[in-house]
């Protein structure tokens, strides 16, 4: 489980992230709404301690982002923003080589990287380079670096950014078929995807946190029931098309 | 002694150089220039000189290391942090430690890979006369440890920007610094601020000083003192500048 107790981070001046406090447990999909520059991806950084907090602190099964980051690092699978893979390397060879830094022995690595093509469908590219590869097959290797060590928690930065129609349901339908013992934190600003996958959602607006409760909650807000005047009625603090907050 | 991660990273590291063209680039060039440089027709060249040891390889090494290896080092960070898998890298269970020393000792293994390669030489000067082998081997160990001291530097700039010719700029400016530190200009220009305490200091922080001593196959303690020294500070302050500004 994931707990998240003020967490701020600032760089210079600006607060991109402000005490921002919240949970997930096991078998939740939380979604991280908000819109571009809110603090999702900070968050999230901050979460896999690539960077640290200016205050508060985080725990991955009880490991402190703060005194124990490479413990927290072993728990977590990230999917980084936009998806930096090693271009020249084939995917099998950065399959292997994230496994054997995860430190999984070598009858692990060729398991675990044979079940994390198969899972996201990465067959037909295992041996090509990187480089070669379409932005879905970029994702789904992003995303099958995430998957090696079978973690606990998955973080993922916008896993269905730029995908086709296709490649978006297989992503999600691949992140619910996870969720049942994972404790898994998505970014989005796709509102459809929210109803679709996460059992959770929080809103997030220049770096602080407006809405936490279910996806569904959300909806009910709006009498036309529509997720989008929420989204925007909470993020700008103006009513839109009848919701108000 | 070397942990499992910086081991991986190695490995990862150094196969990149044989399967990009990075690498072949410059040991075509290095190992064509060297050979070049060694037997060349000036006045002091081998053939004029008539002595059957290295001293015309050595002398060229330092110049030849500072335009190449900076081409080494300039990517090392700079690239990770441009294409955004530094966040990929230090998000594994991996130290910035564990992977600036990665990282680190496969390009100096690159370097050091390519000081053998120039074996030929070698054997010429063996073939024509008897060399003092053990005068050559000092000779080489200094090479390596030139190399290495220039990749140091070279990590420390790669890490402070994202922009690879600027990282290769400032590394051939301060190598050309440090390796120059006893000249005369550059002593006479400093004299005119400096006192001399500082200046006698900086005299003594010239590369080429250290370097040339073990050329003539005399090693001092002091030296690889020196040499180890200088590798593990601009290390140590790679890891600093990554530890603050990877994410920027």
């Amino acid at each position: 489980m994931i707990r998240v107790t003020e967490l701020s981070k600032s760089f210079g001046e600006i607060k991109a992230v402000d005490k921002i406090s919240f949970e997930v447990k096991e078998g939740e999909v939380l979604g991280f709404l908000g819109p571009n520059g809110a603090g999702k991806s900070t968050t999230m950084k901050m979460i896999t301690s690539f960077i640290s907090p200016s205050g508060g602190d985080a725990t991955v099964f009880g490991k402190s982002i703060l005194s124990e980051p490479i413990e927290v690092r072993k728990k977590i699978g990230y999917m980084p923003e936009n998806a930096p893979l090693y271009d020249d390397m084939t995917v099998d060879e950065f399959l292997h080589y994230t496994a054997q830094l995860r430190g999984l022995e070598k009858k692990g690595q060729v398991k675990a990287v044979e079940k994390v093509i198969e899972m996201c469908a990465l067959k037909d590219v295992q041996f090509q380079t990187i480089e070669t590869l379409s932005k879905g097959y970029k994702r789904r290797t992003s995303m099958a670096q995430a998957l090696i060590h079978d973690p606990q928690v998955l973080i993922l930065d916008e896993p269905t950014d730029g995908l086709d129609p296709n490649q978006k349901h297989d992503v999600r339908t691949l992140i619910k078929s996870l969720a049942k013992d994972k404790c898994v934190i998505l970014s989005t600003h796709i509102l459809e995807e929210v109803e679709a996958v996460c059992t959770r959602a929080i809103i997030i607006s220049s770096g602080k946190k407006l809405f936490d409760g279910e996806a569904s909650e959300l909806k009910e807000k709006s009498s036309l029931g529509r997720i989008d005047d929420v989204f925007r009625a909470i993020t700008t603090g103006q009513e839109v098309q009848g919701v108000s907050l | 002694m070397m942990s499992h991660s910086v081991k991986t990273i190695l490995k990862k590291e150094l196969k990149s150089y044989f399967t990009t063209p990075l690498g072949y680039v410059f040991s075509i060039i290095f190992l064509f220039s060297i050979g070049y440089v060694t037997f060349e027709s000036g006045r002091g060249s081998f053939f004029v000189l008539r002595q059957a040891d290295l001293s015309s390889f050595f002398r060229y090494i330092p110049w030849l290391f500072l335009l190449l290896v900076p081409a080494v080092s300039m990517r090392l960070w700079a690239e990770e942090r441009k294409s955004g898998t530094i966040e990929l890298l230090l998000t594994l269970p991996v130290t910035v430690r564990e992977a600036v020393l990665g990282k680190f000792l496969a390009s100096w293994a690159f370097i050091g890979f390519n000081l053998l390669c120039t074996f030929p030489i070698v054997l010429t000067v063996a073939y024509l006369g008897q060399p003092d082998y053990l005068v050559i081997l000092i000779g080489y160990l200094g090479s390596f440890l030139l190399g290495g001291a220039y990749l140091a530097i070279g990590c420390f700039f790669s890490a402070l920007t994202k922009n690879q010719v600027i990282s290769f700029i400032c590394t051939v400016v301060f190598c050309y610094l440090l390796t120059m530190a006893g000249s005369p200009p550059i002593l006479e220009f400093l004299s005119t601020f400096l006192h001399r305490y500082f200046l006698d200091l900086f005299e003594s922080l010239s590369m080429i000083h250290h370097f040339e001593t073990m050329g003539r196959g005399v090693m001092r303690v002091g030296d690889l003192w020196f040499f180890a020294v200088i590798i593990l500070a601009w290390l140590y302050g790679c890891e600093a500048i990554l530890d603050e500004k990877k994410a920027s």
